[in-house]
């Protein structure tokens, strides 16, 4: 079976924060048909990633090709403007156009005013069609998320990308609209890109997840895979060396647990201590 | 008795410098509120100088550069056939002048005023900067267009100083009706004076009311389906 495409970003970019300035350095892949997550700590540069995708903001250098198209290559001077680029942008604030009705900014978004069929569908599937002749000044938040992800759609992009799309909102609706973000990307076979803070979000949407920490990639993978940790706490029994090599016995609830350390380490440890162990699996 | 070619050249003017502000401010806004250029300050500075500046010293550089007996002026007369001092046309040319920060300044705020997502969902919906003006930034700063529109056509109206230096008071040409006024005091006609000077304030007061009403109309629209 021949592989999905894929698409590849590489941007590097001087961000400046809150805290300072600070480096965006990213580099990775996705293939056609995933919802993929963009998780971290606000101020990690995750809104920056998406609107460098979308080319709202330019970068220092980079390189993107969408399903083999290249939409920015710095190297060639190449860069697509953002009216070019196959995207969908959900944004943080919905950006509803506030004085058209739902129904006309989803025909705005259409790139053919005569094929319209598409406009009634999203309105049925996103259960719109009684809010339709209103305003967004008439709709609730969880409304206007709907209306934001239809009219997103609406032109049939190869890439939606979503900021934050659900952090406006309280869990009770959260929960229902990660089903119509669910459905929107299996129903129209699309590309997703979520940038998310709210880790069950992450669990519940993504196919994969990536970690972003200070403009970096911290790992890539199954968010089972990246996030599931646990932790253990108890009691040095005592520490062991053979062959040059280090290691503490830990007794605690769940019988004694021997965990390998650095000699550098070891001389750090006393029996008879009380410590906690944290494993996080950050490899896929 | 009551002359009203003062009063109706006084809206001539002030009706087609507000059309031709509308068409030169909406760029020239649009430009000002959203280029990242440095030097734009600079352009932002300049509009704005005749808010602050004497109109009799703007008339007087006018009547300067527009003075057929000069370089640019004497260009003008002699190869375009155009002469604008002591002339309609250069009344029009004159309070474009003026009355610019008055109608780009609201436009600037209000292009502010809106959240730079919109534009960028306008970019991201497949829209070209152009379609996004129209149908998207414009029909959401209209209380800023009608604010700047008043206020420039207001501004007009009232003009005495830069008329004076560049116009001065030549009967259905550059006579506008604060310029009447002012001859009709030094003739000693108060009366007559009066009738003009009542005139322009009830009619200034008619404008701002229904300005005030269409506001308070839109607001209201806003909030009821």
């Amino acid at each position: 079976m021949p592989h999905p495409p894929t698409s590849t970003i590489r941007a590097t970019k001087l961000l400046h924060t809150a805290q300072g300035p600070q480096r965006l350095d990213i580099d990775f892949q996705w293939q056609q048909g995933r919802l993929l997550a963009i998780y971290g700590p606000s101020g990690a540069g995750k809104t920056t990633l998406l609107r460098i995708l979308a080319g709202l903001t330019p970068t220092d250098s980079g390189f993107i090709e969408v399903e083999g198209e290249t939409w920015l290559d710095s190297s060639r001077r190449l860069n697509l403007p953002t009216q070019r680029r196959s995207i969908g942008f959900v944004f943080q604030d919905f950006a509803l156009f506030p004085h058209m009705t739902v129904r006309r900014q989803l025909e705005f978004a259409l790139p053919d005013p005569n094929d319209n069929s598409i406009v009634a569908e999203l309105l049925s599937l996103m259960e719109l069609n009684e809010l339709q002749h209103l305003r967004p000044a008439f709709l609730s938040g969880g409304q206007q998320q709907r209306v934001a992800l239809a009219r997103a759609i609406a032109r049939r992009p190869r890439l939606l990308l979503l900021d934050e799309p659900l952090s406006a909102l309280d869990d009770d609706m959260r929960d229902k609209l990660q089903d119509y973000i669910l459905m929107a990307h299996r129903h129209y076979g699309l590309t997703t890109l979520l940038v998310s803070h709210h880790l069950p979000e992450v669990f519940r949407l993504a196919d994969e997840a990536i970690l972003l920490e200070n403009g970096r990639i911290r790992t890539q993978g199954a968010p089972a895979d990246i996030f599931a940790a646990s932790s253990l706490t108890g009691t040095i029994a005592s520490i062991e060396e053979s062959d040059g090599s280090f290691a503490i016995l830990i007794q605690s609830l769940h019988g004694i647990s021997r965990i390998a350390v650095p000699k550098t380490e070891a001389a750090a440890w006393q029996v008879g201590q009380q410590v906690s162990i944290k494993i996080l699996n950050l490899s896929p | 008795m009551i002359d009203w070619q003062p009063l109706w050249l006084s809206l001539r003017l002030a009706g087609l410098t507000t059309l031709l502000l509308l068409f030169i401010s909406i760029p020239l806004g649009y430009w000002l509120a959203y280029s990242r250029r440095r030097w734009k300050i600079a352009i932002e500075a300049l509009v704005s100088l005749p808010m602050v500046l004497p109109p009799t010293v703007l008339g007087f550089y006018l009547l300067l550069a527009f003075s057929p007996s000069h370089g640019f002026g004497r260009f003008l007369d002699r190869y375009l056939d155009i002469r604008l001092v002591f002339s309609f046309p250069g009344l029009v040319f004159a309070s474009l002048l003026y009355s610019l920060p008055f109608m780009v300044n609201p436009i600037i705020a209000g292009f502010s005023s809106l959240s730079p997502n919109l534009r960028a969902a306008s970019r991201t919906l497949g829209k070209s900067d152009g379609a996004t003006l129209v149908r998207i930034l414009l029909p959401n700063i209209r209380p800023s267009l009608i604010t700047g529109a008043v206020l420039s056509f207001a501004h007009t109206i009232g003009e005495f100083g830069v008329v004076m230096m560049i116009g001065g008071s030549i009967p259905g040409q550059t006579r506008v009706a604060s310029v009447a006024i002012y001859d009709e005091v030094q003739s000693i006609r108060y009366s007559l004076a009066n009738q003009y000077a009542i005139v322009l304030l009830a009619f200034s007061f008619l404008i701002l009311l229904l300005v005030y009403l269409a506001n308070h109309h839109f607001n209201h629209a806003k909030t009821l389906p």
